[in-house]
């Protein structure tokens, strides 16, 4: 309008509302104003997203209820025959505790020594400067992206060495060495938000530099640390390759290998590996679903705050 | 005390006073700086011990003909020496170049090549496609949102045997091509329709995590920009075009990078969906252990060496790829 007259717009005749509505080149439409046909498109893609997101989970669940193993050949038979009777199954008769236990301390060893190795780097790269400090941020992004074939051989040599192959430690220690880079990165991320001047603060009230850590920085950070926890938990968690190279006797299968278990050259249980699948499946994503948002705000303040 | 904390900008703030003598300065220099290390040390020593020391080993490795005929093992109360030998750049040489060097090493590569740019391009394309639906005011949103993100909260190693229900050959997928009159792959035996489905499974699993990010990344764009530009009289492309692509770049930036590397070193979707029964299906990591550990003799030293030449190829591309984005003025995120 500035820069250049309508022609409708002459000196003699007054200038209303609708001249000028008259004057506009064309309609544009805004975001808000979205005709009724979009937003049906819209609703339609995503409630077929919405179904391809949920078929392959809500099939395995049907097929957990059918107690045949063949089952999933003829899944229109599963109907009339519905049963819970793989699911006591499986908790019976099968190492499915053994397995839970062998998750969890897995898991729960590799949370608490990632999450506490990885705190105080991530504050100490979050808050000082000090010779080397560009090789460590480099070395823990380079770690980030070993592919496990780099790694897998050397460790099981050294596993086999000291005697810990088929041992939870020497798997808590592999995955602590791809979950803490990771971690450090998270929580330098989450660090950067929490204001300097606590520090500074606490620095002038006489506490030392790990007290400040340790009382006013680690109890801020809480929110921090459990998306930490909750990310090494889910990454040893759901780790296929080492668990299946490095624990050799079946009491001690995590549920990634246990799984595979079910499924040998010889015999194929689908109907219980259904079950186990889904009983796994129930906790750990009622556990991502409590916790995902602040994971993914992790994520990205982690990635957007270099 | 701003000595010691640089508000992580690496730039000391105003000015730091008169200069103070040499004795003074190193006593500063390590007082300002031992807790640093000493904060780093669990990391370092984590690092040290995991990572370091078995890549060096591994270097090692690669260069002796190692494999479990030779090397050290106890077999019940023996204990076997190692006797591998060193033949220096043998592996890498007989992998690169060597007898049937195509099929062991090429015809992977360019598989894994394709795989990678396959699954990026679709985990992006869907979720951004994905993330600009939610980001409109919609009827029921957060619902959709929950369920979309529904194959990232469970298991890979769970979702990949649901998917290998309804691969197989009179599963569900194909029992519904066979209603609709259409041709019924054998999705877990022919090599084409092994990768075929290998990317259908990894963009199902993928996609959320783009989704997500890619909407945090929506939803911090100033909604004023939006305005202006409908001022300016934009349409609805240019709006996406001029504003929004632009707004999104430093999340996309740092998303693809992790999704090449992510998608790159991704195990267990091959190795679960075929175990060992699709050689041409199988990606660089995977073929990898299944030199190292599926086969008799296992092949340690090769195994090793390809791990080190997948390291090289992940190094020099997030290099080209940082070098691209600083002459683009981009800043990546991590």
């Amino acid at each position: 309008m500035s820069t250049s007259t309508p022609s409708e717009i002459k000196a003699d005749r007054p200038v209303t509302p609708q001249v000028l509505e008259a004057s506009r080149p064309r309609k544009v439409r805004g975001r808000e104003e979205r005709g009724r046909a979009a937003a049906l498109a819209s609703h339609g893609i995503l409630i077929v997203a919405s179904l391809i997101a949920l078929f392959p989970i809500a099939w395995l669940v049907y097929l957990s209820l059918g107690p045949d193993k063949d089952d999933y050949l003829h899944p229109g038979g599963i109907w009339d025959k519905m049963t819970l009777d793989n699911y006591s199954f499986v908790l019976q008769h099968t190492n499915f505790f053994d397995w839970l236990k062998s998750s969890l301390i897995v898991s729960l060893g590799t949370t608490v020594i990632g999450v506490f190795a990885a705190a105080t780097t991530g504050y100490a790269v979050s808050r000082m400067r000090f010779p080397g400090y560009k090789k460590l941020m480099w070395v823990l992004l380079v770690t980030q992206m070993f592919p496990i074939a780099v790694l897998i051989v050397p460790m099981y040599q050294i596993l086999v060495d000291l005697q810990l192959v088929d041992s939870y430690l020497g798997l808590v220690l592999v995955y602590c060495a791809t979950a803490v880079p990771y971690s450090a990165w998270l929580l330098k991320g989450y660090f950067d938000t929490i204001p300097f001047e606590i520090d500074e603060a606490g620095r002038v009230d006489g506490l030392t530099p790990f007290g400040t850590f340790f009382r006013l920085i680690l109890p801020l950070a809480k929110p921090g640390l459990a998306v930490a926890a909750f990310y090494n938990f889910i990454t040893a968690f759901g780790e296929v390759a080492f668990a299946s190279t490095f624990m050799l006797s079946d009491d001690k299968y995590t549920f990634a290998v246990g799984l595979q278990s079910f499924v040998s050259e010889h015999d194929a249980q689908r109907n219980l590996m259904a079950a186990t699948a889904v009983l796994i499946a129930i906790p750990v994503s009622a556990f991502f679903y409590l916790v995902q948002k602040n994971l993914v705000t992790g994520l990205t303040a982690g990635g957007t705050k270099g | 005390m701003t000595v010691a904390i640089d508000r992580a900008t690496g730039k000391r703030r105003g000015d730091r006073g008169p200069r103070p003598g040499l004795g003074q300065r190193l006593r500063r220099g390590y007082q300002k700086h031992w807790y640093a290390y000493a904060m780093i040390a669990p990391v370092a020593i984590v690092l040290g011990v995991l990572v370091l020391y078995p890549l060096v080993y591994g270097l090692y490795l690669t260069l002796t003909d190692a494999n479990s005929l030779n090397t050290a093992r106890t077999i019940g109360v023996n204990h076997i020496d190692a006797t591998y030998k060193f033949i220096g750049l043998d592996n890498y040489a007989d992998i690169l170049w060597g007898d049937t060097a195509y099929d062991r090493f090429w015809s992977h590569f360019i598989w894994t090549i394709v795989w990678t740019a396959a699954c990026v391009a679709l985990h992006y394309g869907i979720g951004l496609g994905l993330a600009l639906l939610l980001n409109q005011k919609l009827r029921g949103r957060t619902f959709y949102r929950l369920i979309l993100i529904l194959p990232w909260a469970v298991p890979t190693f769970v979702t990949v045997f649901g998917w290998r229900f309804m691969l197989a050959d009179s599963g569900i997928i194909n029992n519904f091509l066979g209603t609709l009159h259409l041709p019924q792959p054998s999705w877990l035996e022919d090599t084409f329709w092994q990768r075929f489905a290998a990317i259908m499974v990894n963009t199902w699993c993928g996609v959320p995590f783009m989704m997500v990010s890619l909407l945090g990344g929506l939803q911090s764009i100033d909604s004023s920009l939006y305005e202006a530009a409908e001022m300016d009289g934009a349409n609805a492309w240019q709006r996406f075009r001029y504003v929004t692509l632009p707004g999104l770049r430093s999340v996309s930036s740092t998303v693809v990078l992790l999704g090449v590397i992510w998608t790159f070193n991704q195990f267990a979707i091959i190795f679960l969906l075929f175990g060992n029964t699709a050689p041409d299906a199988q990606i660089l990591v995977t073929w990898a252990y299944y030199l190292g550990f599926g086969q008799q003799p296992r092949d340690f030293a090769q195994s090793a060496a390809y791990g080190i030449l997948l390291l090289a190829i992940l190094i020099v591309f997030t290099s080209f790829y940082r070098r691209w984005l600083n002459r683009n003025d981009q800043q990546l995120a991590i």
